[in-house]
C-alpha cells in the first residue's frame, strides 16, 4: 500500500463488500429441492406427470411423448379411458379446477401417432421372457421387458392383442384405430405375439420354450353369475359377453327392454353399448345408492345423458318368465338393507354386470401358484410363489383399473429385470409430496380449466362414434400452462430476483440456480416466494 | 397497467407476475432476471436478514442502468442503505455514488444535475435517494426546492416507515398505530397518532413534477416500468417504494415480500403514478385481503387485536378504503 498516493486522512485501499462473507450470519440454509407432485404418486403408472406438462407448455411435444413413454406405452389410450386420479389429486383442485392432465396425455398420445414416433428395444441381453395374456399389463411388461432388451414371447388366447382394452372397452371411449396403432407399436419393438393360443401348463410351456421367467397377466375372465328364484324365460348373459360379442361384431343379443344389474364401469359400458345397438329402453338396476356406485361419476352421467334409466337402491330377487321381481332397499349402516317392499319389471334381457374372477383353470397344472381372495397370490415385488413366475394386472391384487394395469406391468417386468440378473428389485425411494401449503399460488395467473368438446347425447344413440373431442394444440399447451410444477423448479427466476444478498446464481436455461452459501444470510424468502415449493430451509449443523 | 397488458394476453402459467418466465418473450422478463443485471448493490452488505431496501434498491437501480445505457450517478442521504452498504473501506455499490449528509440529498443530486450541465454532459442521468427519515422529515426541505426548480434528478425514497437504522424511531412515514421507539403501545392512543404524518408521493404531486409513482417490492414488473418511464423524462421525478423492514416492523425476515404485496392488496400501499399534478393511472388491486392479514404478521401492530384498541383496526380498515376509493384500486 503506497501511502504517498492516498488522500489526506484516507489510509485503506477501497474495497469491496465481497470481502464480507455475510454467510456466516446464517443458521437456517435454503436448498433446491424435487419434491414428488401428487399428481405423480397418484398415478398408478408412475408418470412423471409434472414433467411431461412442462415439455407441453413449451410445445416440446415429441420430449413430452418421451417421457409419457417412459413410465406408458399408452398415451394415446389412457388419454383416453384412464380414470385419472392424477387430477383427483391435482393441487390446483384447491385453487380453482385441476389441470385436465387426462386430455393433455390424449393430445400428446395422438401427436405421437400422427409423426408415428416409435419406440427402439435395448441391446439384446439374451434372456427370454413369456408373458400370458396380452392385455395392458401384459403389453406393459412386453414394452419395458424389450426396452431392457430382453426377448419377449406373449401367449394371447383371443384373436387380437389388448385384453380387457379391446373386449371390455367400447369403441365410443377408445376407437379402435387408436388402440391398434398403440399395440403395433409395443409389437413392432421386436415382440413374439402368438394369437389364438392358450396356455394349459405354465411349467411345460416354460420348458419348452426355455424361458428365463414367466408373467402371467391373464386378467379377471370369468363371470360372476348369480341365482334367481323362479323360472326365466328371458335370455340372461354376461357383460363381458356383450361386451365381446360387440367387439367381434356378433349378435349381442341387446334387443327390446335391456335390464342391466350391477353399479360398476361395466354395466355402464353395456348400458351405453344397448343404447347404440337400438334397444328400445335400457335400465340400470343397482344396489347401491347413486354415490355409492362403484362406476365412475362422468360414466354415470354420460350414459344418463344418452337415456339410461338408474334404478338404485333395489335388488333382483325373482324372474318369471320376462317378469323380474325387484325389492326396494333402504341405506343401512354398511351396506342396503331391504325393505321387503317388492316391484314387478319386464325385460326382454337381462345382463349381470356384478363382478369377474380370475379363470384358476389355467393354473391347474402348477400346484405351486396359489390363489388367494380369488387373485393370484405374489409378493411385493409381484413374483408368485414359484420363483421366476410373477403375476400381474386384474389376476393379481390390484385396483383392477387398465392404468393399474399398465403401472403393474411396469412394475413387473422391473421385478423381472432384476430376477434375470440374479438381484431384488428395489423401488427408489420416493421424495416427499407437496402439499398445497408448500406453494404461493399467488404468482399463478388465473386460467379456467379448458372444457373438451363432447358428442351431443342424441348424436351418439345411433353410433360408437367417440364421445369425447380433442384438444387442439393452442389448448393443450394452455391447459400444461394451467400446471403449478408442484415440487419442481420451473426457472421464473424468482429467487434469483427476490434475494436481497443477490447470493443466487443463475445457471442458465434448463440449467437452473445455485446459492451463493458465502453470502446467503439464510432470510428464507426464497423459501416463501417460491411458487412451486422447490426451496427447502435446513438448520446449519453448528 | 396499459403498457404491460399486451403480455398478459395470451396465458403464460405465472405471467408476469413471477421475476421471470421461461415461458414469456425474453423482451418481457425484468432486468432481475437476467444474468446481465448491474447488480448496483452487491453480496456482502450488511442489511438485515431479509431487508426490502436493500432489495429495492437494487431493483430500482438496475432498472435506471438499463434504461441510461448504465449511465447514472447516484447521491445516496445518511441512513441504512449507507450505511450497511460502505463501511470504511469496503462499499457493495457498483454504480459511481456519493454519501451526502442526513437532510442533503436532493441538493447533492441537483449539485451533480447542475455540474453535468455545466460540463455539457447530457448523456449521464442522476439519482438521488434516501429512507422515508432523510427524505419526509429531514430532507424534505432540499427535496421540496428539488421539485420547485425542476432539477433533472430522480428522486428515489425507500419507504420503511421509521428510522431503523438508529433503533426505530418515529418519522412522518410511519403509519398510524405502528409501534416505534418513541411512539409506544402505552396509554389510550397507542404507537403512531392517528391524523399524523404526511403522504410524500401527493405531495410532490402537488409541486406538478414530470413524474411520480409508487412502487413495491413484491411487483417487480411494476416497479421496472415506473423507474424506466421516470428515466425518460427530464425534470424533477419521484418514485417511493414500500420496503418491509424486519427489524423495524416486528416481521420474519422471510415475510419481506408478502408483507409488501399484503400492503398493496389489502390497500394500505395505493400503487398510482401521476404526471404534472394529475394521478395518470394506479395498479388494481389483484385479490382485495382484510388489513388484519397484513397487520398480524408484525409486531409492530399487535397492539390492535387487543380488545380494548379494536377502535384502531377499524380506523386503519377505513384507511384503507380511503385509498382504495382515492386511487380507484379495485
Amino acid at each position: 500500500m503506497n501511502q504517498q498516493n492516498k488522500p489526506f486522512a484516507i489510509t485503506l485501499d477501497v474495497g469491496s463488500s465481497h470481502l464480507n462473507k455475510t454467510g456466516s450470519w446464517r443458521s437456517m440454509r435454503p436448498e433446491y429441492v424435487d419434491r414428488l407432485p401428487p399428481c405423480n404418486k397418484a398415478c398408478p403408472s408412475g408418470e412423471d406427470i409434472q414433467g411431461w406438462l412442462s415439455l407441453t407448455e413449451e410445445k416440446k411435444y415429441h420430449q413430452a411423448w418421451q417421457l409419457i413413454t417412459r413410465d406408458n406405452p399408452f398415451p394415446a389410450v389412457m388419454g383416453r379411458v384412464c380414470y385419472h386420479s392424477c387430477e383427483g389429486a391435482c393441487n390446483r383442485g384447491q385453487l380453482d379446477l385441476p389441470v385436465g392432465i387426462n386430455s393433455v396425455e390424449r393430445f400428446i398420445g395422438d401427436q405421437g401417432l400422427i409423426n408415428n414416433w416409435q419406440f427402439s428395444a435395448g441391446t439384446d441381453t439374451g434372456k427370454k421372457v413369456m408373458i400370458i395374456g396380452s392385455g395392458p399389463a401384459g403389453l406393459a411388461a412386453a414394452y419395458h421387458l424389450r426396452r431392457l432388451g430382453h426377448a419377449v414371447t406373449m401367449f394371447e388366447a383371443a384373436v387380437k392383442p389388448g385384453g380387457m382394452m379391446r373386449y371390455g372397452i367400447p369403441k365410443y371411449r377408445l376407437p379402435r384405430e387408436k388402440l391398434n396403432a398403440e399395440i403395433d407399436r409395443v409389437l413392432d419393438m421386436g415382440v413374439d405375439i402368438r394369437l389364438n393360443q392358450r396356455v394349459d401348463d405354465i411349467e411345460q410351456t416354460r420348458r419348452e420354450g426355455g424361458f428365463d421367467a414367466v408373467l402371467i397377466a391373464i386378467g379377471a375372465q370369468h363371470s360372476r353369475h348369480l341365482e334367481f328364484a323362479g323360472e326365466p324365460s328371458i335370455p340372461i348373459i354376461d357383460a363381458l359377453t356383450v361386451l365381446r360379442d360387440t367387439e367381434l361384431e356378433k349378435h349381442n343379443r341387446l334387443v327390446g327392454r335391456v335390464v342391466v344389474y350391477g353399479g360398476g364401469n361395466s354395466a355402464m359400458d353395456v348400458a351405453r353399448t344397448a343404447i347404440r345397438m337400438g334397444a328400445r329402453d335400457v335400465t340400470v338396476v343397482a344396489r347401491q345408492e347413486q354415490q355409492h356406485l362403484t362406476a365412475h361419476r362422468f360414466e354415470i352421467k354420460e350414459a344418463v345423458e344418452e337415456g339410461t334409466r338408474l334404478m338404485t337402491l333395489h335388488s333382483i330377487t325373482a324372474i318369471n318368465g320376462n317378469e323380474l321381481t325387484l325389492e326396494k332397499l333402504k341405506p343401512g349402516d354398511s351396506h342396503p338393507v331391504a325393505t321387503g317392499e317388492t316391484e314387478t319389471f319386464s325385460a326382454d334381457v337381462l345382463v349381470l354386470a356384478v363382478g369377474q374372477d380370475v379363470d384358476e383353470s389355467v393354473l391347474e397344472n402348477s400346484p405351486d401358484l396359489a390363489v388367494e381372495n380369488g387373485v393370484i397370490a405374489v409378493d411385493e415385488r409381484l413374483q408368485t410363489k414359484s420363483p421366476g413366475i410373477f403375476a400381474a394386472g386384474d389376476a393379481a391384487p390390484s385396483q383392477r383399473n387398465v392404468t393399474s394395469a399398465l403401472g403393474q406391468g411396469k412394475k413387473a417386468a422391473r421385478a423381472i429385470h432384476a430376477f434375470l440378473n440374479g438381484s431384488l428389485y428395489q423401488p427408489a425411494p420416493q421424495h416427499e409430496v407437496v402439499e398445497f401449503n408448500m406453494l404461493e399460488p399467488w404468482y399463478y395467473a388465473d386460467a379456467p380449466r379448458t372444457a373438451q368438446p363432447h358428442l351431443e347425447a342424441v348424436r351418439r344413440k345411433n353410433g360408437f362414434a367417440e364421445v369425447v373431442g380433442d384438444l387442439d394444440s393452442e389448448h393443450a399447451t394452455y391447459e400444461s400452462r394451467r400446471c403449478m410444477s408442484c415440487g419442481n423448479c420451473f426457472e421464473c427466476d424468482n429467487c434469483y430476483g427476490i434475494c436481497p444478498d443477490n447470493a443466487i446464481k443463475k445457471l442458465g436455461p434448463g440449467k437452473g440456480f445455485e446459492f451463493k452459501y458465502d453470502y446467503c444470510k439464510g432470510c428464507g424468502m426464497c423459501e416463501a416466494e417460491c411458487p412451486c415449493g422447490a426451496i427447502r430451509m435446513v438448520a446449519e449443523e453448528i | 397497467m396499459s403498457d404491460s397488458n399486451s403480455q398478459t394476453v395470451k396465458f403464460y402459467q405465472t405471467g408476469t407476475f413471477t421475476v421471470g418466465n421461461r415461458l414469456l418473450d425474453e423482451s418481457l422478463r425484468t432486468v432481475q432476471a437476467t444474468t446481465e443485471r448491474s447488480n448496483s448493490i452487491d453480496s456482502g452488505h450488511r442489511a438485515c436478514q431479509g431487508c426490502g431496501q436493500a432489495l429495492g434498491a437494487r431493483y430500482a437501480l438496475d432498472a435506471a442502468m438499463r434504461a441510461t445505457d448504465n449511465n447514472i450517478i447516484a447521491a445516496n442521504a445518511t441512513g441504512c442503505l449507507e450505511v450497511f452498504t460502505t463501511p470504511y473501506p469496503e462499499t457493495a455499490w457498483s454504480i459511481p455514488w456519493l454519501h451526502s449528509v442526513f437532510g442533503n440529498a436532493a441538493a447533492v443530486g441537483s449539485g451533480m444535475a447542475a455540474a453535468l450541465k455545466a460540463r455539457g454532459d447530457t448523456t449521464t442521468r442522476v439519482i438521488a435517494q434516501g429512507g422515508d427519515g432523510g427524505t419526509t422529515d429531514i430532507g424534505f426541505g432540499c427535496l421540496s426546492g428539488m421539485f420547485d426548480r425542476n432539477d433533472d434528478v430522480l428522486y428515489i425514497c425507500y419507504d420503511n416507515g421509521g428510522y431503523m437504522n438508529t433503533g426505530v424511531q418515529r418519522s412522518s412515514a410511519t403509519p398510524p398505530a405502528a409501534r416505534t421507539a418513541t411512539t409506544m403501545p402505552l396509554g389510550d392512543n397507542p404507537g403512531s397518532s392517528f391524523d399524523t404524518g404526511k403522504f410524500l408521493p401527493a405531495i410532490a404531486l402537488a409541486h406538478e413534477i414530470p413524474y411520480v409513482a409508487t412502487a413495491s417490492v413484491h411487483d417487480l414488473h411494476d416497479l421496472e416500468r415506473k423507474v424506466e418511464k421516470a428515466m425518460s423524462f427530464h425534470g424533477a421525478r419521484y418514485i417511493q417504494i414500500n420496503v418491509p423492514c424486519p427489524l423495524g416492523w416486528g416481521s420474519e425476515p422471510a415475510h419481506t415480500i408478502r408483507l409488501a404485496r399484503l400492503a398493496v392488496e389489502s390497500g394500505l400501499w395505493p400503487l398510482f403514478e401521476g404526471e404534472r399534478g394529475e394521478v395518470t393511472d394506479s395498479t388494481k388491486i389483484r385479490y382485495q385481503v382484510p388489513v388484519e392479514d397484513y397487520l398480524k404478521l408484525q409486531k409492530r401492530f399487535a397492539h390492535v387485536f387487543k380488545p380494548e384498541n379494536l377502535d384502531q383496526l377499524e380506523a386503519i380498515r377505513a384507511l384503507a378504503l380511503k385509498n382504495i376509493r382515492r386511487y380507484h384500486l379495485v
